[in-house]
């Protein structure tokens, strides 16, 4: 009876499990062995196994640090910008004033678009000929002349920032919303019978009561972050002169432009790499939180 | 009776991966075109469903942006997911080196060679062998403003670079432009094809005819220095460093550029009166010129080839035949001109893409400079989009630029 109920079993696991090792197992192993041996059909030594060469090539190669740099700089700040503003926004949604109920609803709505939407949307904003951003403050006499915001290296960036922040605070906000929902309303009141104004009561009660959501949207938006593609695709597509490139996009380049799949394999795999490393710190600080 | 119906849907799902498998086996074409320059979608669409009509092969064509093309094709090729591809004229050395596309020598061959433009067919070749149906035949071309010209007390449109910089020192000097030329200069494709121009027309070339690089060439140094300099003095617009070809066309259809650098497809919609305020002003010229060259374009030609994954070649053939057919192409022409040369003094394509259109095409089209046909241009066009802009962005001298891309293209040509 037993064995009947296990092969009943596998019978009904094994569409899932095709699907599984079709689209997941296999590729991460292609990947894997792509790595390792140079699969580059323009190139004389395609099929040659190269053992750690893609690997010695990325990490010695200027544009790598580059493009990594330029990830870094794009997931601290974008994650940075989206925890601040979804705990000042979740601060203000936890409040009860005329509205708040509709307020909480909508805003999701950010969120719930599409990122190429978001993306199109950003660019058309910022159109250095007839972009809103432009006009609007060019109305407020902030600047003189049209801007030409993603054609220029020092700005093409912050745009892309901005543009994904925007869209993926909402997120922040409801994980933050909920769990300041969860505090116990008795702690605020007796800490304000004790004398504690609201900055006090925010960083003796609040903070730490939700410090491990905090930890949660850190971690979950800096391993996402890291592997943003589609809002630099959108939007710049690396440029003006890579200076929206990250290891991503590269990896993108190295596959579907140049047809450097090993290369693009070795960027895959030390993305993983940096995005393990990065968790495993995190889950570290976080232990190390709760131990004090 | 619960286990009975779990492993029956089971069987169900098991099934229909199969049947799914075998619907492929149907005798219908997949195509994927362009939706940018060129032929519109619905050129496209009316074609093949005449071709349907004729022949009975059903056609599923799927459009796509420019900049999609190369990544769809590629990502399809092991699938074989399409049987007929449209191609940049850049594509066919990577294509036929990576083993994507089928060499159809012997079909094109049979054609009536002499009758079909050398770009066009350039636009297919890679060392010696034919990888496609020559079909999108285009060139890119000077689009002047007429009107804001004449404002500036300028009658004619300019033949050499030196003219033009003197025209649109004027405009910009009584303000009747503040940035009066304006070209497609974001980190893309677009940028290596106006820089192909203008090098062109400087006596540049970025390959020697054995297919060798040339990028450090005294020729490419002092055209791209020129075009940084349009931008340093104010004459070219800034924004030029975030536009594709359809911002080019938007700024000038605005009224905002007197002179545009853009495929013929620009024409007819800077004609169009429900995209443009500038209808009937703008003029399609050649390209200018200096005393080294007299003018210089690129060659926009698009192929359509069979992937090598496809099932059924011959009716791709026959679908790529139609389509470049003379009946459709002088049907067709007011997006792109024909490949065939006795169709340039047929009436109908005279009406159709404009008279001036044809008139300059007859001459822009003994300029025209091929981008590097060779297998690694893609990388190459990606470093070189980089450098172009860093100097164009005033980050690096030409010189330097070059010199390092010269560097690359070596590099490349030896791998």
């Amino acid at each position: 009876m037993k064995r009947e109920e296990e092969r009943y079993g596998y019978a009904l696991i094994t569409p899932a499990m095709i699907v599984v090792f079709g689209i997941i197992i296999i590729p991460i192993i292609t990947t894997l062995v792509y790595s390792f041996v140079n699969i580059d059909p323009l190139s004389s030594h395609n099929g040659e196994f190269a053992g750690l060469g893609f690997y010695q090539k990325a990490l010695t190669s200027r544009t790598f640090w580059e493009d990594l740099g330029r990830t870094l700089y794009f997931t601290a700040a974008s994650t940075a910008i989206e925890t601040a503003f979804g705990l000042m926004i979740a601060l203000l949604l936890n409040e009860e004033f005329p509205g708040v109920r509709f307020l909480r609803s909508i805003v999701i709505i950010p969120w719930a678009i599409p990122t190429v939407v978001n993306g199109s949307l950003w660019k058309l904003m910022l159109n250095g000929e007839y972009g809103v951003i432009n006009a609007i403050l060019m109305r407020l006499h902030l600047i003189d002349a049209y801007q030409s915001w993603l054609g220029n290296p020092s700005t093409a960036m912050l745009c892309i920032i901005v543009a994904d922040a925007w869209k993926m605070t909402p997120l922040a906000v409801i994980f933050f919303l909920a769990a300041l929902q969860g505090i116990d309303q008795t702690r605020y009141e007796a800490a304000r019978v004790d004398g504690a104004g609201a900055f006090r009561s925010f960083f003796a009660i609040t903070l730490p009561a939700i410090k491990p959501t905090i930890m949660v949207i850190i971690v979950m938006r800096t391993v996402e972050k890291f592997k943003a593609f589609d809002i630099f695709y959108l939007m710049t597509r690396g440029g003006p002169a890579n200076s929206t490139k990250t290891l991503m996009y590269d990896t993108y380049l190295q596959a579907f432009t140049n047809l450097n799949y090993s290369e693009a394999a070795t960027l895959a795999y030390l993305i993983v790499l940096v995005v393990v490393l990065m968790t495993i710190l995190y889950i570290r600080l976080m232990k190390r939180g709760d131990e004090r | 009776m619960k286990k009975t119906l779990c492993l029956i849907l089971t069987l169900v799902m098991l099934s229909s991966l199969c049947a799914f498998g075998a619907l492929a086996d149907d005798v219908t074409l997949n195509a994927i075109f362009m939706k940018q320059a060129g032929y519109s979608e619905d050129d496209v669409l009316a074609m093949t469903q005449a071709f349907t009509e004729a022949t009975g092969i059903q056609v599923n064509p799927t459009f796509v942006a420019y900049e999609e093309l190369a990544p769809k094709i590629l990502t399809s090729a092991a699938s074989g997911g399409y049987d007929v591809i449209l191609g940049d004229c850049i594509w066919p050395a990577q294509f036929a080196k990576a083993g994507l596309v089928l060499d159809v020598t012997d079909r094109v061959s049979a054609l009536d060679l002499d009758d079909i433009y050398q770009g066009a067919l350039d636009a297919t070749r890679y060392e010696g062998k034919y990888y496609g149906m020559p079909w999108l035949n285009d060139v890119k071309y000077m689009f002047v403003n007429m009107e804001l010209l004449k404002q500036a007390s300028i009658e004619e449109a300019p033949a050499t670079w030196d003219q033009l910089i003197e025209d649109a020192k004027i405009c910009k000097e009584k303000g009747i432009c503040e940035y009066p030329i304006v070209g497609c200069y974001a980190q893309a494709e677009c940028l290596i094809c106006d820089y192909t121009c203008i090098a062109g027309s400087f006596g540049g070339a970025f390959v020697d005819e054995n297919n060798q690089p040339t990028l450090d060439k005294a020729e490419n140094i002092e055209a791209l220095d020129f075009m940084a300099q349009t931008l340093k003095d104010g004459l070219c617009n800034p924004k030029s460093l975030e536009m594709i070809e359809d911002d080019v066309l938007s700024t000038f259809a605005a009224g905002n550029a007197v002179f545009a650098i853009n495929w013929t497809y620009q024409y007819a919609s800077m004609n169009d009166e429900s995209q443009s305020s500038v209808v009937g002003q703008g003029a399609i010229t050649p390209i200018p010129g200096t005393d080294k060259a007299q003018s210089a374009t690129v060659n926009g030609g698009m192929p359509l080839m069979i992937t090598a994954g496809c099932k059924h070649p011959d009716e791709a053939w026959e679908y790529m035949l139609f389509l470049a057919s003379k009946e459709m192409q002088a049907k067709y022409c007011a997006n792109a001109l024909p490949i065939w040369k006795s169709l340039y003094t047929d009436p109908q394509v005279i009406e159709t893409a404009g008279a001036e259109v044809v008139a300059a095409s007859q001459i822009q089209f003994d300029f025209i400079q091929n981008r590097p046909m060779v297998p690694y241009y893609n990388e190459l066009s990606t470093a070189m989009q980089t450098e172009i802009q860093l100097v164009l962005l005033g980050q690096k001298t030409a010189e330097e630029a070059l010199t390092g891309l010269q560097a690359v293209a070596l590099e490349l040509a030896d791998r």
